[in-house]
């Protein structure tokens, strides 16, 4: 490659609001139920039906153009876009073009060449359409309107992003400011956050932008990630063997690592937008927007810098607890309990996150109480369990929630901790085990490992490996 | 029992008071319909077995002494633009041939609750569209007091069969004088309330910033009562509006003292049939000598009104007709080979032609490089009309203007010629830009017989000021009927 390209990317990211009712009717914005079962004459768009706007939505989408740290618009409007397509029962979407809810925001990401800043052009609210099901064996098409009328934001970035990397950690931060904020849990593999991304490339240090495409169908960071490269390859190969690049949508094939053309911006359609005259414009004034401010929780910056203040533990761990609420949620009230930090925040990051891992959940499902793993640390320190009973006793907080003090006891997994009983058997692995106690007395220090070992055998992994350890040592000397 | 020429109020009298029985009453109606429908073709569907039934109920209550609402047994017929609950709705066109709504418009709603029976639903221009009733796709309704004559629209259907005699009231709609115009021309009272007053919920969208469903009656009294049973804000609906007082018939006194009544220039000049501006005159008078304040005055603007209505209704058309695609319910082409044929055979054969046309129309004021030429500009002619008539209601209580430039033209004069049509709704499409209320009430007839009808239009929620005026004005002029047809047939 003769030339050194930079890539420009801008990214149009719609997130699906938690909301108890949809957008514009009171059917239930509900994931997963069985096809038009939530569904009205006004989300399946049946003639005279009107839609009344959900507060929910607004609030929502003002707690998140807050976070983002946009200008909200004092009075803002929904208008129509029209368009024609079987999953948008009026054949037009209730959205935002001319008066969006929230303008100019921007958030900080970090990525490996530290801190950077991204620019957020504009936020609106909007209906989410209905999910076509094609059946390839009767050659139909059928409908389902659950989703119709769901509600969405769609955040629109500047081409401020410069790569993949600074791509997924913008979609990072995006993912959780929303779910702290309890408007989305933001899945990209279910769809509740879906991103679009525009790219395009220049030769470094030229200052005006080179042709851009819009890349649909991205369904996971990694496949984000691919399509960033392989559109930045396709678009220097086109320049570099002096073709152009034609500024069109594609849609990404994750399985082929491919992307192909859906339409060309000529054949863009032209979506005849004008103001929804059946939705009144909603009026934002100060009173609400401090309100909302007032209730905003604390975000993820400001808990970074009070963790350095108030707990003893290291920024590595700081950062990876308050990726999500709720891990961050679980540290606090588990660390008021035991008032241990260090060793609340070892059993978030590595047993919680490794069984998070294993189960496929998402940390946002992770259930347990934060008194039983309180209780569970201080069954460790006060030596009534060890630690490997304590990791599988973990399994049953983290699957069933159970009280640890109960579970030991009714197991029977409760350490034996009465010298004289450890002694005793002790004594039998001595007399058992004759090359080894020569071994260690020989001054093989490993050789006493494999004695307690056998030891606790017997005991059924339930000695205190410190109290066998010391006895066998006394037995020994 | 002669139900043809009873207003509501006194009909809902009579049958509270046990004089006249509900199920006769209904009966009496039907048989006013087998009587006229023939010539009238007033409604497109009847609902004849479910109206006996609720009479039925109706009278099983008054036998039980219960206390029942006050339209309570008056059987209305509501125009086919409005949502009926299992009750065929058409639109009066072939995309909706078939179809039966899953539930009903809330002023349907609201009728009913108060103990009014609906008997049957009424032809339209199709969609809504229209000024004759002709572009309906089940017939042209003919006018009652001519039946070789248009009854005006879009609410030809609703004005027709109050005329007629088929019903005790009717619902319209009214996007450009949809109630207004077609009373003139039918000799009866419409009502179009200030936007938000009645909720929409149901009323199937033509223009919807300027769409109001308001009462056909044979009286200014019945206007305002089912006015007081109409009116309310509704959840359903987010541009209906709570308003400070619902006593409309309050307003029902003689006494305009006072009143002080402006009268726009303009639409006394030139285009006015000289038999329609002489009987407003001499309704003037009246009014005048009863001790109203009458004056000239110039309104301004009035030349913008329809340029600016027609961009606008179509551009919100376009987009309100576009759910009609054949997917989901209503008329759906037989043959086809993909989505995109699909929808275009649909709507090509679902639509007739002044429907086509409008959407057409919409579709192209919306479109990339001209919003800004055409839909923004009819936005701001929207805002300046409203204003000349702010600043008119700051002098005046009421504005008096003709309904239509002549009374009800010959049967398939007026859609030869679509733009003069157009024009023909100058002195009515005003109150819906504006949003204000407007009545028109017979005041008199031309040398061939024909009903000329007044229109009185008050500021933003100054129904009370126009019911007033109208009242005073129907004590002078009491309300005639209709011999059905040239000679009378049916009223010998």
């Amino acid at each position: 490659m003769s030339k050194a390209y930079e890539t420009v990317i801008g990214l149009e990211v719609h997130v699906e609001l938690q909301t108890k009712t949809k957008i514009f009717c009171s059917c239930k914005n509900d994931f997963g139920a069985s096809a038009n079962t939530h569904t009205c004459p006004v989300c399946t768009g049946m003639p005279g039906a009107l839609p009344v706007l959900n507060r929910q939505v607004v609030e929502h989408a003002l707690a998140i153009g807050l976070a983002l740290n946009c200008d909200i618009t004092p009075v803002t409007k929904f208008d129509r876009k029209n368009y024609f397509y079987p999953d948008n029962p009026q054949n037009y979407q209730i959205s935002q073009l001319y008066l969006p809810i929230a303008r100019n925001g921007q958030i900080q990401i970090q990525v490996d060449a530290g801190p950077r800043i991204i620019r957020i052009h504009e936020m609106h609210m909007e209906e989410d359409a209905g999910k076509l099901l094609h059946d390839e064996w009767d050659d139909t098409s059928l409908v389902d309107y659950n989703r119709s009328g769901v509600p969405l934001v769609e955040i629109v970035s500047e081409p401020d992003l410069r790569s993949a990397e600074e791509v997924i950690a913008y979609l990072n931060e995006l993912r959780t400011i929303i779910r702290y904020l309890g408007a989305s849990d933001c899945k990209l593999q279910e769809g509740s956050m879906r991103a679009d991304v525009n790219l395009s490339v220049r030769p470094v240090g030229e200052a005006s932008m080179g042709t851009r495409t819009e890349m649909k169908n991205l369904n996971s960071f990694k496949a984000i990630s691919r399509a960033i490269a392989g559109e930045r390859e396709r678009q220097i190969e086109l320049l570099e063997s002096g073709n152009t690049v034609i500024q069109e949508t594609r849609r990404w094939d994750d399985n082929k690592e491919t992307s192909y053309s859906m339409r060309s911006k000529e054949d863009a359609q032209d979506y005849r937008y004008f103001p929804d005259p059946d939705v009144p414009p909603v009026h934002i004034d100060q009173v609400w927007v401090q309100r909302i401010k007032d209730n905003q929780p604390e975000l993820r910056a400001e808990k970074l810098r009070r963790y350095k203040k108030e707990f003893d533990i290291p920024e590595y761990d700081a950062r990876i607890l308050t990726e999500t609420k709720r891990m961050a949620d679980l540290f606090e009230a588990t660390s008021s309990l035991c008032h241990k930090p260090k060793k609340v925040s070892n059993w978030l990051m590595v047993e919680t996150l490794r069984l998070v891992k294993e189960r496929g959940l998402e940390a946002e499902d992770v259930n347990f109480s934060p008194a039983h793993l309180a209780e569970l640390i201080d069954l460790v320190d006060q030596g009534l369990i060890n630690g490997t009973v304590a990791k599988e006793v973990f399994e049953h907080i983290f699957d069933e929630d159970v009280s640890p003090r109960e579970y030991v006891e009714e197991k029977g997994l409760k350490s034996v901790n009465d010298t004289a009983a450890l002694e005793e058997i002790a004594k039998e692995v001595v007399a058992k085990n004759p090359k080894s106690v020569a071994d260690y007395q020989g001054g093989k220090e490993k050789a006493l490992g494999f004695l307690v070992g056998q030891t606790m055998k017997v005991l059924k992994g339930q000695g205190n490996p410190g109290m066998v350890n010391e006895i066998l040592r006394k037995l020994l000397s | 029992m002669d139900v043809s020429k009873i207003t509501a109020s006194e009909l809902a009298a009579k049958i509270k008071t046990g004089e006249y029985q509900a199920p006769e009453v209904v009966t009496q109606y039907f048989q006013r319909m087998e009587a006229c429908e023939d010539k009238v073709n007033a409604f497109v569907t009847l609902d004849k077995e479910r109206a006996l039934a609720k009479a039925e109920d109706v009278q099983a209550r008054i036998a039980k002494g219960e206390t029942l609402g006050v339209l309570a047994g008056v059987p209305v017929a509501i125009k086919d633009n409005l949502s009926t609950k299992g009750l065929r709705t058409t639109c009066s066109s072939k995309m909706l041939e078939n179809y039966y709504p899953t539930f009903s418009a809330t002023a349907v709603e609201r009728l009913e609750a108060a103990g009014a029976i609906v008997i049957g639903k009424t032809n339209m221009d199709e969609f809504a569209m229209g000024s004759t009733t002709e572009t309906s796709a089940f017939g042209v309704t003919r006018n009652p007091w001519d039946l070789t004559r248009v009854p005006g629209g879009s609410s030809g259907g609703s004005c027709a069969a109050v005329a007629a005699g088929e019903c005790a009231f009717s619902l319209g709609s009214d996007t450009g004088g949809s109630i207004r115009q077609p009373a003139g021309h039918c000799g009866v009272v419409g009502l179009k309330p200030t936007y938000g007053t009645i909720s929409r919920y149901g009323l199937i969208a033509y223009g919807s910033s300027l769409d109001q469903i308001g009462p056909v009656t044979r009286s200014v009294a019945d206007a305002a009562l089912i006015l007081e049973v109409l009116a309310g804000p509704d959840e359903k609906d987010a541009t209906s509006v709570r308003r400070e007082h619902y006593d409309f018939r309050s307003a029902l006194t003689e006494d305009v003292k006072g009143l002080k009544i402006g009268v726009p220039k303009e639409y006394f000049s030139q285009g006015l049939d000289t038999e329609v501006a002489e009987e407003i005159k001499k309704a003037l008078d009246i009014l005048a000598d009863k001790g109203a304040i009458v004056t000239e005055f110039a309104l301004g603007l009035t030349e913008y009104a329809v340029p600016a209505y027609y961009v606008m209704a179509s551009a919100e058309a376009s987009s309100n007709l576009s759910r009609f695609d054949g997917v989901k319910y209503g008329y759906r082409t037989t043959v086809y080979d993909d989505l995109a044929q699909m929808y275009k055979r649909t709507r090509s054969e679902g639509f007739g032609e002044e429907v086509k046309r409008r959407i057409m129309l919409g579709s192209f004021v919306l479109s990339a490089g001209y919003y800004d030429a055409y839909y923004l500009k009819a936005l701001k002619a929207k805002a300046l009309i409203k204003e000349r008539f702010t600043q008119a209601f700051s002098q005046f209580d009421v504005v008096v203007a003709p309904v239509a430039p002549t009374t009800a033209p010959k049967l398939g004069e007026s859609l030869k010629d679509p733009l003069q049509m157009y024009l023909s709704d100058i002195y009515t499409i005003s109150a819906n830009l504006a949003g204000l209320p407007g009545i028109t009430l017979p005041i008199g007839k031309d040398l061939k017989g024909l009903p000329i009808g007044i229109q009185i239009l008050g500021d933003c929620f100054q129904e009370k000021a126009i019911l007033k005026a109208a009242y005073a004005l129907e004590k002078s002029r009491p309300y005639q009927a209709p011999a059905i047809g040239k000679g009378g047939e049916v009223d010998e």
